[in-house]
């Protein structure tokens, strides 16, 4: 399941988008009186020297954009829009749908007045938009824009049946996990490149005194994330894809292996902060808070980059200097990267839909959000620099680096009753594990029965 | 019912024309005042429970009949049977205690002068929200004893009794000499004689927290003529790391005040404590094992697990009744006040004390009232969701289950089945039907008095 969306502290505007805000106020300013659309194309021919993709002139059009985001994010969003709005002269209107975006899509759609393009944050979501004919394919525009900045990997994720749907606009990279520099140089220990390395290092951080890792266990997206991690890693990724679609079932060893795997942290109550029932009693910004919030609680917290937007609004330590992230340590033979993401689909025809999704796909798009952090784009050809910090920017190297190797929240790509619902399916046997992670026979059987029920439900 | 109905026949005034009524309005006039009744009942009750009823015999899609298969999936599914469970509990036990309590404020609240303001107090919670008292309950069930008020007050009577320990989570290394005894206690694998000094390593104390700590004394050999075994107990862990595991390096801190026993046969046959440089010397010859007991390390005390998988109902109850105490008491205060005073009078002279008064008197007069409040609170019960979908965490949801919340979970939580839900609803809809009847009739009953 997406992960809660949080909003990043540290927000620098850039002289560029202070210029092009300003610019757009003007515009704005125009746009009452009607006669916007001529202060809109004298923007636009200054502003589409320097672009990387054409866009069409829209002028007076009005289109929607669906998506869950809110506060800051939002916020970087609508700078992305105002940008589009200055090339195209468009009206873009951002709706915010709450936390169940297909129920809300859904609901929009039936009674016949779908949003423009909606950013779905699930690939089951997207695929089933797809099928149902609901989701409308992406032009050649966008399409060329994507086979250029992206890899096969990111729009394969985006495509159904062989056709071009979705623009994986925004990604996370889940494989990550945040370490308190202070409670590692107390200890003396470095950041762990394997699985064995890593539970050493938890053991000294343990011995130093300080509880080493902290998990979110009221929260059971963050086990599942936990899971896949070691499973990508260790069962690799053909045996991920295939429990993903379960064509394997989660009875089979190499799952067994994995969650024998998991429990060698979950195992120990030392190593884990407050114990399993203290873990299971820990919400994720609970989780992430109480590591960077003293020095003295908890040394390790594991989650994807948006830990960086609650360290910044929960505590005072700052990314880079006193929150450090180093790549999910290696349990096979490499280390996994595990992604989300959100990716921009267009329901309606017509040519803004469609100039959206290009702009989107555009470097240009990239540029604007990464600038303002808490963002990390698949666009391959955005350069590193757009990013504000070291932190993010390693980030995004990693998940750029991974190529096609990496893959999709598996809990993400299964049905929700089964992957993304509070209290059941995935999560609660997840939690159950932790609870008791000796019982992995136990903790398998009623994975599968769990994941029988929902695929054949889902169809 | 029976004497209801001839009753109604033998009315003087039933007309034996049916067009007519007793005033001569015509049938239509009537139906037409009806009507908007009619239509507002049918199109907001009837027609949704005849959906509800039908849907359920539906797929998951509504695309094609399943029969009772849905049904079927209900009383198969783990979770819904968990949630009948409890739904039974709650039904026992929630209108039961708020009656209860409800009984006694009204009772105790009528003798005294401030009553009123008491009343008023005990009432107050009914003024907010079901989801607002969710959230202020999940927050006093906090397990952090520094936020949730219900284990900072456990905590403190614990912590009042109980001494906490000078070094809760300290512990030695694994596989070393010190192995774990039971009950928290490490004793040495090997015997030790006096001729050998002995190194206790501990580890698991941030070295932060012992401010005051001296260097630690490598162990020695007791001084010329001294007998008895001697040692060293410290925190073998070197801020920054390095340090070689069991050996005193230089920057380790001594462990002043740790608690040592020398235990021949299983028999404490010394015990001390040691000095502010970790040192310690037991008057004892050997050979002994070497126990640090368990009072050095006692866990300080976490608190109640509400919020745990075993207590998550009978707390998410407890949150219930302080919202539902208030109501069951003005209800049954307004009895009170019309119970006679002669009675109460009367029994007095006669002798009784103030129980008997309260248990044959009070207590049988106001029955009727009592019923009234009970069967309520058994409806509003039955339909209970709000609290439990807000308090009970996600790792205890499916443990803390109720009817009401179950229907929305199938419906529009994860799997989208509103077939399964509507199943779950009509259940539901049964088993609140034979209190409404029991209500009715009670009612007609009052209304025939």
């Amino acid at each position: 399941m997406h992960a809660p969306r949080i909003s990043r502290g540290g927000r620098r505007v850039l002289a560029v988008t202070a210029v092009a805000a300003l610019a757009l106020t003007a515009a704005g300013c125009g746009d009452d009186g009607g006669g916007g659309s001529k202060n809109d194309k004298s923007d636009k021919s200054g502003g589409a020297s320097n672009s990387s993709v054409s866009l069409p002139e829209l002028g007076g059009q009005k289109l929607q954009v669906a998506a869950v985001w809110t506060g800051a994010e939002q916020e970087n969003f609508r700078k992305v829009l105002d940008e589009f709005e200055k090339r195209t002269g468009a009206k873009v209107t951002f709706v915010p749908t709450g936390d169940s975006i297909s129920t809300f899509l859904g609901t929009k759609i039936e009674g016949g007045q779908p949003p423009d393009v909606a950013m779905l944050p699930q690939v089951g979501v997207l695929r089933q938009f797809a099928k149902s004919g609901w989701a409308k394919p992406a032009g050649p525009g966008a399409t060329a824009q994507l086979q250029k900045n992206y890899g096969k990997g990111w729009q394969d994720l985006g495509a159904y049946n062989g056709k071009q749907y979705g623009v994986y606009f925004k990604a996370a990279n889940k494989s990550l996990i945040w370490y308190n520099t202070a409670v590692f140089e107390n200890a003396g220990v470095k950041e762990p490149k394997t699985w064995d390395e890593f539970l050493k290092t938890a053991q000294t951080v343990a011995d130093s005194g300080v509880e080493p890792v902290s998990i979110g266990g009221a929260d059971g997206w963050t086990l599942t994330d936990w899971f896949e991690n070691v499973y990508l890693s260790q069962a690799g990724p053909e045996k991920y894809d295939q429990l993903a679609q379960h064509r394997i079932k989660w009875t089979d060893p190499s799952v067994k292996q994995a969650l024998t795997t998991l429990g060698r942290l979950f195992g120990k109550k030392e190593l884990v902060v407050g114990g399993q029932s203290g873990a299971l009693q820990t919400e994720f910004p609970k989780s992430v808070s109480q590591t960077f919030a003293t020095d003295d609680k908890a040394g390790m917290v594991f989650e994807a980059d948006f830990v960086a937007g609650v360290i910044g609004s929960e505590t005072k330590a700052k990314v880079g200097s006193d929150a450090k992230v180093f790549p999910f340590p290696s349990v096979g033979d490499s280390s996994p990267v595990v992604s989300a993401g959100d990716a921009a689909v267009a329901l309606k025809d017509g040519k803004g839909a469609q100039a959206l999704l290009t702009f989107l796909a555009s470097t240009d798009a990239a540029r604007i959000w990464a600038q303002q952090g808490g963002f990390i784009s698949p666009n391959k050809s955005l350069a590193d620099s757009s990013y504000p910090d070291e932190v993010s920017r390693g980030i995004a190297k990693a998940l750029i680096a991974a190529g096609d190797d990496f893959r999709f929240d598996m809990s993400d790509q299964a049905p929700a009753a089964f992957g993304g619902t509070k209290g059941s399916g995935e999560w609660k046997r997840l939690q159950d594990f932790l609870k008791n992670p000796k019982d992995v026979s136990g903790a398998q059987s009623k994975l599968e029965a769990d994941a029988a029920k929902a695929y054949k439900n889902a169809g | 019912m029976a004497t209801a109905t001839a009753g109604g026949a033998a009315q003087p005034g039933s007309p034996p024309a049916p067009r007519k009524s007793v005033l001569g309005t015509p049938r239509w006039v009537a139906v037409l005042f009806l009507l908007p009744a009619l239509v507002l009942l049918g199109a907001l009750v009837v027609y949704p429970i005849g959906y509800s009823i039908t849907r359920s015999l539906f797929s998951a899609d509504s695309s094609h009949f399943v029969w009772f298969d849905n049904y079927g999936e209900v009383f198969t599914n783990h979770d819904t049977l968990t949630a009948v469970k409890n739904n039974a509990i709650w039904v026992i036990v929630a209108p039961t205690v708020a009656t209860t309590l409800g009984l006694i404020f009204a009772v105790l609240t009528e003798r005294v002068s401030w009553g009123t303001a008491f009343k008023l107090l005990i009432f107050m919670p009914m003024a907010i929200s079901m989801l607002a008292a969710g959230i202020i309950f999940r927050l006093v069930y906090e397990q952090d004893p520094d936020k949730g008020v219900a284990n900072a007050v456990v905590v403190g009577v614990h912590d009042t009794f109980a001494e906490a320990s000078a070094y809760p989570r300290a512990r030695p290394r694994p596989n070393g000499d010190l192995a774990p005894s039971g009950g928290g206690a490490f004793t040495t694998k090997a015997p030790h004689e006096a001729s050998t000094p002995v190194a206790l390593p501990l580890i698991g104390i941030l070295a932060k927290d012992l401010p005051d700590a001296r260097p630690a004394k490598p162990p020695e050999q007791a001084k010329e003529g001294g007998k008895g075994v001697t040692g060293t107990v410290w925190l073998d862990f070197k801020p920054g790391g390095g340090g070689k595991p069991g050996q005193v390096d230089p920057g380790e801190k001594a462990l002043k005040g740790v608690k040592v026993e020398a235990v021949k046969d299983g028999k404490v046959v010394a015990s001390t404590r040691t000095a502010d440089d970790g040192t310690f010397s037991l008057d004892t010859s050997g050979p002994v094992r070497l126990r640090l007991p368990s009072s050095n390390f006692a866990e300080q005390y976490a608190g109640v697990d509400w919020l745990g998988p075993d207590l998550v109902t009978p707390a998410i109850i407890g949150a219930y009744i302080w919202m539902w105490a208030g109501f069951a008491m003005v209800l049954i205060a307004a009895g009170l006040a019309s119970v006679p005073r002669e009675l109460l009078e009367a029994a007095r002279v006669d002798g009784a004390n103030e129980w008997k008064v309260f248990s044959r008197i009070t207590v049988p007069l106001l029955a009727p009232v009592l019923v009234v409040v009970l069967v309520t609170l058994m409806i509003n019960v039955l339909k209970i969701f709000d609290l439990v979908y807000i308090i009970a965490p996600g790792s205890t949801q499916a443990d803390a289950n109720v009817l009401a919340l179950q229907l929305y979970l199938e419906s529009f939580g994860s799997g989208n089945n509103q077939g399964v839900g509507s199943a779950i609803g009509v259940l539901l809809l049964l088993l609140v039907v034979p209190v409404m009847i029991f209500n009715i009739v009670r009612m007609r009953r009052e209304a025939r008095r």
